[in-house]
């Protein structure tokens, strides 16, 4: 038997014992314990060390707002940081380390920040570490080297690096009601709404719904609350209509009720089942939302609240009641209200001793007095606690007379000897969600707490989120909310019956013992009451200059349990109230919600991978491919011990002299179809459309409204009505995303409909002096001569049985074809025409010959139409009609847009014959120490085997008139620098008349 | 006022810390000022100290609808940098850059400026070139900047994930050396401070309810702390300017305003120490010196003043981070927050006199504001100081939009939503 | 924030474009007023508070949506198709927030 857990009771199954390891040691405890009620029921009472001072610290709390009992899970190398333990679900082989503390916990190096004190007050970064203004430390340097050491000292736990296996799951859900927190208000609700037929999803973040009715003590329907929470639960489950998530934290409230939920599906488990994520995240879609998230119970600010085995009463009760564990054999509670007083009668039923109730109030009630003495504790009104002692566990306390009126001290101090003082300040509804979905909170100076806000969207509240702290008003407000939130009828009928203590839901306005020595308000991150009023002394007076100043409420608990007391003190300090001061605005995530979880399904798999018909058959004969976009393309196909520069040049040069194959599939290709197809392509085209004749194509240029460049293609003429428009690789969404905007918006009358068949279609492009005698022995249906297929002529035919489409069109600048083919059948087209070439010395190319064919004849992709360049940058001038109007055209001669100064397209010839580099900058004068006054970069470079020289594109400052002037290459990055000519981009057959043959 | 400093940090402890001042003070606003600076924000404090030290116009009122620095330079990822692709951005953010190097000791006030470099890392060669011609164009400009190997980036952040098997694999990065992070909040502190000390009123819950004109001049503002009068009134609002130029009768202008998301992890011991961007979407990153690691991604796309986002964003950003960073699933988002992006029609910002006679205009950060608030706040108050811009803020003209004079750093176009 | 679309019903935000302010009036094609032009293509209202703005379902059916949405409480006021007229109000009754 461990020494502090109780014979019987709690929820946990004393016959399964469950082996785990802290911080290397071996320890025991039940199924259904967490990791601290284990570690508590071992003896264990130091769990963490807090953030800056680096204090010892234990258990404040049993839940989700734990501050200090932060630990480190491992499973192997994989490592999940800041897990609170009372979150955490012990299973057999759990291994869990503490954090933030050097070599040891029981030792900690850190812990010599105490001996700072108050120098390093809040706000003490902000005056010091600046360092010298001169010599060598000056500017930033001694602050960076300071920050070297701060860095190393603060965080919390450790993250890891090694890959994590686990799977992360999501799921969309729609529901008519979702029930957030399945404490009896929760389950009336979810059971009310249930009941009405609507569908429901019951979400707790707890492992086992019930919320404080597993720890209450109280009797509901003449049983254990326990009991009736299970029994509730039960039937919930039975029903077809209802969801029941436990372990699922609700953490956000987003717009359309829309709420995003974490559920942690086997992290409690040693072993997860085949297929089980770790985690699942939900985004549900909720009709209407009832928010039964309960209350936070607050502690006290007093000199010493932080020593392990100070602990919030209502945990000390959950962990006695639900667990079986006492958190301390001689136990003293200080409170500002009654609801202590119940714990102090759990607490002595369960086995402990409790020796005394300190109250600051001096009034106590005949009904807090009898409880007392049935707890068998000495009543001490009117009293507060000044000290308390002990190392890393407490010994005892001392108490002294207190006024609550004026917050006086009077009278002798008096020891108190006690392992566990448990303090209650009173109850924080749990309002997080409610202020997410975008309303303030209101004080309320009876509850001496923040209420919910009036809904801001389709949620109703019900229980201690309410300010409602008794389970027979919870039970009441949340069966009338699930009915309200099913669209039902208000019940009359009887409501189960609640037996529980009795007690004043309202505290004493106490926050803060004001006496010698650090009293926390953030526990996690040491900001103290002194801290709160230094910041008031320098003026950092509002709620958000507070939190800023001292970090107060930043920590991982996210102020759960130090924002109200923080406000507080300020309050006082100010000479204000309380709702003056203000209080923070809520945001998402209402605890800290794993990356892994929210990536889901897209961790380990970010974007989908686009892949060509013939992809395989690229992989498969050698290509290296390249990454472009979200599309996958040949890069080279390089023989055995080629460079890349070796064999793209090798790939151009065969094509210019035989032939040349490329997969050109991931054009953008848009059907544009109906009685005005024609009028619109004139309309967002630079040129004419309309005069193009049935079975031709045409090159078209695209301006956007501003007037700049868009994109560049050619499009098809394939009936009087039916055009194919392709488009670059990249732009190939946005052009279409831009037709559809201004057939729909802007132009609804023109008859016309657009549709991507990017998809549908496979495309080669073969080009060479040899491509059409390659077509020729392979196409059948159709000749391929001059005549019947002229530059920029259209014909169907068939290759290997499939039928194509081949438009005589050219990008290399040799006679070229495409050639089209239903993507099913790209494959086969393109293996017939490799077996089709073999006799003609066709090679297949890719990207980089791609590339170095079209600088050599100066036509402009991606790189060139940048989003800043426009149609006269480019030389493109002559494809703008004066014929009629274009998107673009009006603004296209703004005077911006036309100066002489700007960059405009020029070629660039390396004259000392070394490779040029994309990026590398052009300047009139050299200088490579401190390179300056650029006129402009190069946009694309290669070998040009044409012209056996390294050529370029660049983008040059007035280039038309700088053709054939010197000027320098200067890439100080790569440190390549050398004289270079300028020249047109039209290096290679400037006429064209290869192409046209 | 008493100067900061190590010495003055242990006098203080001795005396129990009970004889610290008010970091600025908190006066009532007189009738009249030569300036009045709409909006508290990290822009408006440093428009004020500039004018103050640079220009000895100390008749200055800072008005703030809301507490200090409620804006955006207390809701943004604390990136410095002058990494930009045209000169007219690169040397605007340059200039910035010298004044954060000395920042700190220039307002007597840690602004932890920590120069631990920006790595925007490049994942095709088309990505690579893309980067050399923006590192090229900063180092003719007398700006830092050098190309990264693969394993010069494993080396330095040995958390990312380099391996070829990924989806986007790493093939390397631009580096900026001298960027780096700052402590936000201290921005506005500092500036508040070191401005009050120069005799600047900072005037907190005050908000501007509408101008005092003199037929087309502004001569003033009501507020709510009634009418303060003004030989200058300036706007330094940012994803307020709409609403604020509306009060002055102008309904529409080049600028939207969206919303941003940021977001903050747990505390962590040092994991990444540099500022890191994804190039394969739109992702950065760095970790705080409490441990947190700060990062966000893409706008939620659409106008908002909500200060409240959505939730594909979030899911976008994260699972981002994890393309980077496959060790950090198990690490937890702590925080979320929004802050409002005044968003221009090219991506940059607007520092100008007018557009009204007697008015200033300092608006259009987009996503960009917090790394350029002593660049901006000293070219606004040489501005409305000389009534006419410095030739740092001289291309930043509010009628460069109509001209085609337009500086486009994301060659994106009319559409804010994607700049 | 969901988006009803007259064609698919309510959907997530995620299958939705921002096309931007509806309120912006496109010049004649043949205009050659450059300041109605500029106007266009740059000035934008920008409230806080109710906002006419384009929406296209680009994950959906591709249809693009006038949607009356406010940018401070995201609350969506209308939703209708965009075809059929720049400022037609009367499309406004099919959608429901």
């Amino acid at each position: 038997m461990s020494p502090r857990r109780t014979e019987t009771g709690g929820r946990i199954d004393r016959l399964r014992t469950i082996r785990f390891t802290f911080d290397g040691a071996a320890y025991t405890g039940h199924a259904g314990d967490t990791l601290a009620s284990a570690l508590l029921a071992s003896g264990v009472t130091l769990f963490g060390r807090s953030f800056k001072y680096h204090r010892p610290r234990g258990l404040l709390s049993a839940g989700v707002e734990e501050p200090n009992a932060l630990v480190t899970v491992l499973r192997g190398e994989v490592r999940e940081p800041n897990i609170p333990a009372t979150m955490v679900e012990i299973y057999d082989g759990l291994v869990a380390v503490s954090q933030n503390r050097t070599p040891s916990l029981a030792w900690d190096i850190g812990a010599i920040n105490q001996l700072g004190g108050k120098i390093l007050s809040a706000g003490f970064y902000y005056k010091t570490f600046m360092g010298p203004v001169i010599g060598p430390l000056k500017g930033t340097r001694f602050w960076m080297f300071c920050e070297h050491f701060i860095r190393r000292a603060a965080g919390l736990g450790k993250a890891g690096t090694a890959p994590d296996p686990a799977r992360y799951g999501r799921m969309n859900a729609f529901c008519d009601v979702l029930v957030v927190g399945s404490g009896p208000a929760g389950l009336m609700a979810a059971k009310a709404a249930a009941d009405q037929g609507a569908r429901v999803i019951l979400a707790d973040l707890e492992a086992n719904l019930g919320g404080s009715a597993n720890w209450s003590g109280e009797t509901i329907d003449g049983m254990p609350a326990a009991d009736w929470a299970q029994r509730m639960a039960a039937q919930l489950a039975g029903n077809d209509n209802v969801r029941l998530l436990p372990r699922t934290t609700v953490w956000g409230y987003y717009d359309g009720n829309t709420l995003a939920a974490l559920e942690r599906v086997t992290d409690h488990k040693e072993v997860a089942a085949t297929g089980e994520p770790r985690q699942r995240y939900w985004a549900i879609r909720a009709g209407t939302v009832v928010l039964a998230t309960g209350s936070f119970e607050r502690p006290l600010v007093f000199p010493g609240n932080d020593r392990p085995g100070v602990m919030l009463a209502h945990a000390a009760e959950r962990y006695a009641n639900e667990y079986g564990v006492l958190p301390g054999q001689r136990i003293a509670l200080f409170t500002n209200n009654d609801s202590a007083y119940r714990s102090a009668v759990a607490l002595k039923k369960a086995g402990a001793a409790v020796v005394a109730i300190i109250d600051v109030r001096g009034d106590i009630s005949n009904e807090m007095r009898r409880l007392t003495s049935d707890a068998g504790a000495e009543l001490l009104a009117g009293h507060a606690v000044v000290a308390t002692e002990g190392g890393k566990a407490l010994t005892g306390l001392k108490v002294q007379r207190f006024d609550a009126m004026s917050g006086s001290l009077s009278g002798d101090e008096r020891s108190i000897h006690a392992d566990n003082l448990l303090m209650s300040g009173g109850w924080s509804p749990t309002i997080h969600l409610a202020s997410q979905a975008g309303a303030k909170a209101e004080w309320d100076p009876a509850r001496q707490a923040f209420l919910p806000p009036k809904p801001t969207q389709r949620w109703i509240g019900a229980g201690a989120f309410t300010g409602s702290f008794s389970t027979a008003e919870a039970i009441a407000e949340g069966r009338a909310a699930g009915l309200q939130a099913a669209g039902g009828a208000v019940s009359s009928g009887p409501l189960p019956v609640v037996e529980a203590a009795p007690g004043d839901p309202n505290p004493a306005p106490v926050f803060e013992i004001k006496a010698k020595g650090k009293s926390f308000v953030d526990f996690q991150h040491d900001v103290t009451a002194e801290d709160v009023r230094l910041a008031h002394r320098e003026g950092f007076v509002s709620v958000e200059h507070l939190k800023r100043y001292t970090t107060l409420g930043m920590a991982t608990d996210q102020g759960k349990n130090s924002n109200v007391p923080g406000l507080a003190i300020m309050a006082e300090a100010l000479g204000k109230p309380i709702p003056e001061v203000g209080t923070t605005r809520f945001r998402p995530p209402y605890t800290a919600v794993s990356i892994g979880s929210l990536a889901a399904e897209r961790f380990g798999d970010l974007k989908p991978e686009r892949l060509t018909p013939m992809h395989d058959w690229h992989i498969a004969n050698g290509a290296r491919m390249y990454s472009a976009g979200l599309w996958y393309r040949p890069m080279i196909y390089g023989l055995p011990g080629e460079t890349v520069e070796q064999a793209y040049v090798r790939e151009a040069r065969a094509t210019r002299e035989s032939a040349g194959i490329v997969d050109v599939s991931t054009l953008g290709k848009i059907a544009v179809q109906g009685p005005d197809a024609a009028e619109f392509l004139d309309r967002v085209y630079t040129n004419m459309f309309s005069t193009l004749a049935v079975g031709k194509a045409r090159y078209g240029l695209m301006l956007r409204e501003d007037g700049l460049a868009f994109d560049d293609g050619t499009t098809w003429r394939l009936g009087e009505q039916d055009f194919l428009m392709t488009t670059t690789t990249a732009n190939a969404g946005k052009v279409m995303q831009h037709l559809e905007y201004f057939l729909d918006v802007i132009w609804p009358e023109l008859k016309v409909t657009v549709t991507s068949v990017t998809d549908e279609w496979a495309g080669a492009a073969i080009g060479g002096p040899k491509a059409r005698a390659i077509l020729a022995s392979c196409v059948t249906g159709t000749a391929v001569d001059n005549a019947t297929l002229p530059f920029m002529g259209i014909v169907h035919g068939r290759i290997a049985g499939v039928p194509v489409m081949i438009c005589r069109l050219s990008f290399s600048g040799e006679m070229a074809f495409e050639v089209y083919s239903g993507a099913g059948y790209g494959t086969r087209v393109w293996e017939a025409l490799i077996e089709a070439g073999k006799p003609f010395g066709l090679v297949t190319y890719g990207l980089e010959a791609l590339g170095t064919m079209r600088i050599e004849k100066g036509h402009v992709t991606g790189a060139e139409i940048d989003g800043r360049t426009t149609a006269r940058d480019l030389h493109l001038d002559w494809m703008l009609s004066k014929k009629k109007p274009f998107i673009g055209s009006a603004m296209m001669d703004r005077e911006g847009l036309i100066a002489s100064d700007r960059l405009q397209l020029v070629g660039v010839v390396a004259l000392d014959n070394r490779p040029l580099n994309g990026g590398g900058h052009i300047v009139e004068e050299l200088d490579e120490a401190n390179p300056h006054d650029s006129l402009g970069h190069i946009t694309a470079c290669c070998y040009s085997p044409a012209l056996g020289k390294y050529i370029a594109l660049a983008l040059v400052k007035g280039g038309k008139a700088r053709h054939g002037t010197r000027a320098f290459v200067s890439d100080p990055l790569r440190n390549r620098f050398g004289p270079v000519e300028i020249v047109s981009n039209h290096f290679y057959d400037p006429d064209g008349s290869r192409m046209h043959g | 006022m008493a100067e900061y400093s190590a010495f003055s940090l242990l006098k203080n402890a001795l005396a129990g810390n009970k004889d610290w001042k008010p970091a600025w003070r908190k006066p009532d606003p007189k009738a009249s000022y030569d300036v009045i600076v709409i909006g508290g924000g990290g822009h408006g404090l440093s428009t004020a100290y500039y004018l103050a030290k640079e220009h000895g116009i100390t008749n200055v009122a800072v008005l703030e609808k809301g507490w200090l620095g409620s804006g955006n330079v207390g809701r943004n990822t604390t990136a410095v940098r002058s990494n930009y692709l045209l000169p007219q951005n690169t040397r605007f953010y340059e200039h910035s850059m010298k004044l954060w190097e000395n920042l700190s000791h220039d307002l007597n006030y840690n602004v932890m400026f920590s120069q631990r470099g920006c790595l925007n890392l490049a994942h095709t060669p088309a990505h690579l070139d893309d980067y050399a011609r923006r590192g090229n164009a900063m180092r003719h400009l007398g700006v830092d900047a050098e190309l990264m190997s693969v394993d010069q980036i494993k080396r330095l952040v040995p958390a990312l994930d380099v391996s070829g098997s990924a989806r986007f694999p790493v093939l390397g990065g631009l580096m900026q050396p001298r960027a780096g992070t700052a402590r936000h909040d201290a921005v506005a502190w500092g500036y508040a401070r070191g401005a009050d000390r120069r005799g600047v009123d900072i005037i907190e819950n005050c908000e501007v309810t509408g101008f005092l004109r003199d037929g087309d001049r502004i001569t003033g503002v009501s507020t709510t702390r009634g009418e303060i009068r003004a030989k200058k009134v300036a706007l330094a609002v940012a994803g307020s300017t709409g609403h604020v130029m509306q009060l002055a009768g102008i309904s529409h202008m080049p600028i939207e305003s969206h919303v941003l998301q940021a977001f903050v992890s747990e505390s962590l011991k040092p994991v990444i120490d540099t500022v890191l961007t994804f190039g394969m979407g739109h992702f950065y990153i760095s970790q705080s010196d409490k441990g947190g690691l700060v990062y966000g991604g893409d706008l939620d796309g659409y106008n908002s003043y909500a200060q409240r986002g959505s939730l594909p964003i979030v899911d976008e950003v994260m699972s981002e981070m994890l393309a980077l960073f496959p060790g950090l699933a198990r690490v937890r988002m702590l925080r979320s927050w929004g802050g409002l992006c005044d968003m221009t029609m090219d991506g940059s910002p607007i520092i100008t006199t007018g557009p009204l006679p007697g008015m200033y205009l300092n608006a259009g950060w987009c996503y960009g504001g917090f790394k350029a608030t002593p660049a901006s706040g000293w070219c606004f108050a040489y501005t409305i100081a000389k009534d006419e811009p410095h030739e740092f803020n001289a291309p930043f003209t509010l009628d460069r939009f109509y001209r085609g004079l337009i500086i486009d750093d994301k060659g994106q176009g009319a559409t804010p939503r994607l700049h | 924030m969901l988006i009803t679309c007259p064609y698919c019903g309510p959907r997530d935000v995620i299958e939705f474009t921002y096309q931007g302010d509806g309120n912006r009036e496109r010049p004649q094609p043949a205009s050659q007023d450059l300041d109605a032009w500029n106007a266009y293509v740059y000035d934008r209202l920008n409230p806080a508070g109710d906002h006419n703005e384009i929406w296209q379902h680009s994950g959906g059916c591709r249809a693009h949506l006038r949607v009356v949405r406010n940018t401070i409480t995201h609350e969506i006021l209308s939703t209708a198709f965009a075809r059929g007229g720049h400022k037609s109000a009367d499309n406004r009754a099919e959608g429901r927030s």
